[in-house]
C-alpha cells in the first residue's frame, strides 16, 4: 500500500512531554476526571432482523461485524436528549455543582442542529452559566475525545476551573447499506478537572492525515464511505500509528495496562487492532460494547471508558485510543486513583445494569423512528 | 408554539423548576409567584425550587389520536404524575414497550426530550417527559 509517509519516529513530537517525565512544565496543575455518566437509548435492533429485510445472511452479518444488535433512539431522542441524561447521572452522582463548570464541550456527527449549539440547550438544561464558554466539536467519530483533549488544556492550565465534555451521536446509516447494521446511539459524560480525581488522564498524543475513508456532504441526510478502504489506510493505520506514539512517550507496553479501550465501529476491528499491539483479549472485554449496542460513533471509545470505569481497581492504567473519520485517532494514558473507592459508594447504575433495560424493535418502527419512511404529505 | 414563550419558559420545562412558598412550605409546578392557600402573606416569599423528578402515575390514558406532531409516536401514554413534592403534572410518558403498561401506581422519573417541532426546519422544542423509575444502585464492590 503506499501511503503518504507518517512523522518518522525520532522526529520531535508537538505533544510536550506526558507529566513526572523530563520538559514537563512544573507549573501545569493536575488534570483527570472527577465524575462520569452515559446514556444509551433503551430501544434495540437486531443484526438478523435488517438482514431479514434485505435478503442478507443474518447470522453471517452479525458474525461478520461481531455486532448483535444496535441501540436507536427514541423519537423523541437525540444528541442534546442523551447528552443532557448522560451529564445529569454525572453531577448527580458526585452533587456537583453546574454553575462550577467553566467549559461545555459536545462532540458528535449528529447535533440536531446545523447551526446553533447542542452545549447551551445541555448548560440550560444542567442549570449551568451563564458563566461558561461552549462550542460543538465534528471529527467524525473521535469529536469527543477531541473535545476531552481540549478541555485537559484548559484544566491542566487553570483557564477553568472544572470542564464538561460529552461524546453523543444518534449516527445515521443508509437503508441496505453496510452503515445500517452498526450505526446507533448513546453518549457519555465526563467532568473534568484537578480535584477529586477518580482517573489521572495522564498524557494524550494524537495522529492526524487527511484520509477520506468517510464523509457527509452539507445537506446530506446520510455519510459516504470508502467501503474496503475504511479499514487499513484508515482505522488501522491511525489507531496503530497513535498507540505506538503513545507507549513510545510513556515508554510502556501493553503490560502495563489492565484495560484498554479502542474506537469500536464494529465488534471486529477493536478485537483485531487490540492483537495487533499485543493487547489481550482480557484486557478490551471489559469495554468492548459493540457487539451489543453496535458503533456508537463518538461516544463508542468514551462509552468503553465509563465501562471501564465502573469496575476498575486504584492504580489500574488504562489504555484509550479513539478514531475518528477523516482521519485522526486520539490516545489517552489514563490511572484510576485512590479516590474511585469513594465515588463507587455513591451508589448509581453501571453500563453493564443500563444495557441490560431493552425494548425490542421491529424494522418497521425502526425505519419509523429513523426517519427512514417517505411519508406523502 | 412561539419561540419567546418556550424560551421563557425554559426553567420549567428543561429543568423541573418549580415554585415554593417559604410561608406554608407548600411547593408548586408550574411555578406560581403568588401561594393560593397563603396569598398576600406569600408575597415575596416565593422561592424557586428544583424538583426531585421522582414521581408516580396517579391516573393514564393511551392516545390514538394525537396533537399535531406526535403522530409518530402513537399509540403512547399519558398521564398524571404526582411528584414527590407533593404536585401534579400532567406529562407524556416514553421508553415504554406498550403504553398501556403505564397504570396508576407506577414509579417514573423525569426525562429531557424532545417535545416539538417548528417542521423540519423551526426551532426544537426540549421538555421533560417520564420513563419508568428503574431502582438503580447496586454498584459492583
Amino acid at each position: 500500500m503506499i501511503a503518504p509517509p507518517d512523522r518518522e519516529n525520532g522526529a520531535p513530537s508537538p505533544f510536550g512531554a506526558p507529566p513526572r517525565h523530563e520538559g514537563h512544565p512544573p507549573h501545569l496543575r493536575p488534570v483527570g476526571i472527577v465524575s462520569y455518566g452515559f446514556y444509551v437509548p433503551r430501544y434495540r435492533i437486531r443484526t438478523e432482523t435488517i438482514a431479514q429485510v434485505w435478503g442478507h445472511d443474518g447470522p453471517q452479518t452479525a458474525a461478520n461485524l461481531n455486532v448483535r444488535q444496535k441501540s436507536v433512539p427514541g423519537p423523541d431522542e437525540d444528541v442534546a436528549t442523551i447528552s443532557v441524561e448522560a451529564t445529569r447521572q454525572a453531577i448527580d452522582r458526585v452533587g456537583f455543582d453546574p454553575r462550577r463548570v467553566g467549559a461545555i464541550y459536545v462532540g458528535s456527527e449528529s447535533h440536531p442542529y446545523a447551526v446553533k449549539p447542542t452545549g447551551t440547550i445541555l448548560a440550560a438544561a444542567i442549570g449551568a452559566g451563564p458563566e461558561l464558554t461552549a462550542a460543538d466539536f465534528e471529527f467524525a467519530c473521535k469529536a469527543g475525545t477531541a473535545a476531552m483533549q481540549t478541555a485537559m488544556g484548559l484544566v491542566r492550565s487553570s483557564m477553568v476551573d472544572t470542564a464538561l465534555v460529552v461524546a453523543a451521536d444518534t449516527s445515521q446509516g443508509a437503508p441496505r447499506n453496510a452503515l445500517e447494521y452498526s450505526a446507533s446511539a448513546g453518549g457519555a459524560a465526563f467532568l473534568i478537572g484537578s480535584e477529586d480525581i477518580i482517573a489521572s488522564l495522564n498524557h494524550t498524543v494524537s495522529f492526524t492525515t487527511d484520509t477520506p475513508d468517510f464523509w457527509r456532504r452539507e445537506g446530506q441526510k446520510y455519510p459516504s464511505h470508502g467501503e474496503r478502504f475504511t479499514g487499513r489506510p484508515a482505522f488501522f493505520r491511525h489507531v496503530k500509528a497513535c498507540a505506538e506514539r503513545m507507549m513510545a512517550a510513556m515508554e510502556s507496553t501493553p503490560d502495563d495496562y489492565q484495560h484498554a479501550v479502542f474506537h469500536q465501529p464494529n465488534g471486529k476491528f477493536p478485537v483485531n487492532i487490540a492483537k495487533q499491539l499485543g493487547f489481550t483479549m482480557d484486557q478490551i472485554q471489559t469495554g468492548l460494547l459493540a457487539p451489543k449496542i453496535g458503533n456508537t460513533y463518538s461516544a463508542a471509545a468514551p462509552l468503553g471508558l465509563a465501562a471501564v470505569l465502573d469496575i476498575a481497581a486504584p492504580g489500574d492504567r488504562v489504555f484509550v485510543t479513539g478514531y475518528g473519520s477523516g482521519a485522526g485517532s486520539d490516545a489517552f494514558d489514563i490511572t484510576v486513583t485512590d479516590a474511585i473507592v469513594d465515588y463507587r459508594k455513591k451508589k448509581s447504575r453501571t453500563v453493564e445494569e443500563h444495557l441490560a433495560k431493552t425494548v425490542d424493535l421491529d424494522y418497521s418502527t425502526y425505519a419509523k423512528y429513523r426517519g427512514k419512511i417517505i411519508l406523502g404529505d | 408554539m412561539g419561540v419567546p414563550r418556550f424560551w421563557r419558559e425554559q426553567p420549567h420545562r428543561y429543568r423541573l423548576e418549580g415554585t415554593r412558598c417559604t410561608n406554608c412550605d407548600r411547593v408548586y409546578f408550574p411555578p406560581r409567584w403568588v401561594c393560593p392557600v397563603c396569598r398576600r402573606e406569600s408575597v415575596g416569599k416565593m422561592e424557586r425550587h428544583k424538583m426531585d423528578g421522582t414521581g408516580t402515575v396517579v391516573a393514564s390514558t393511551v392516545v390514538h389520536d394525537p396533537a399535531p406532531g406526535f403522530e409518530d409516536q402513537v399509540p403512547y401514554a399519558v398521564a398524571i404524575i404526582e411528584l414527590d413534592e407533593g404536585c401534579r403534572l400532567t406529562t407524556q410518558v416514553s421508553d415504554v414497550a406498550d403504553p398501556h403498561d403505564v397504570v396508576p401506581g407506577m414509579r417514573v422519573k423525569s426525562a429531557f426530550r424532545r417535545i416539538q417541532s417548528d417542521g423540519a426546519s423551526g426551532v426544537i422544542y426540549y421538555g421533560t417527559k417520564f420513563v419508568p423509575l428503574v431502582e438503580q444502585g447496586s454498584t459492583p464492590s
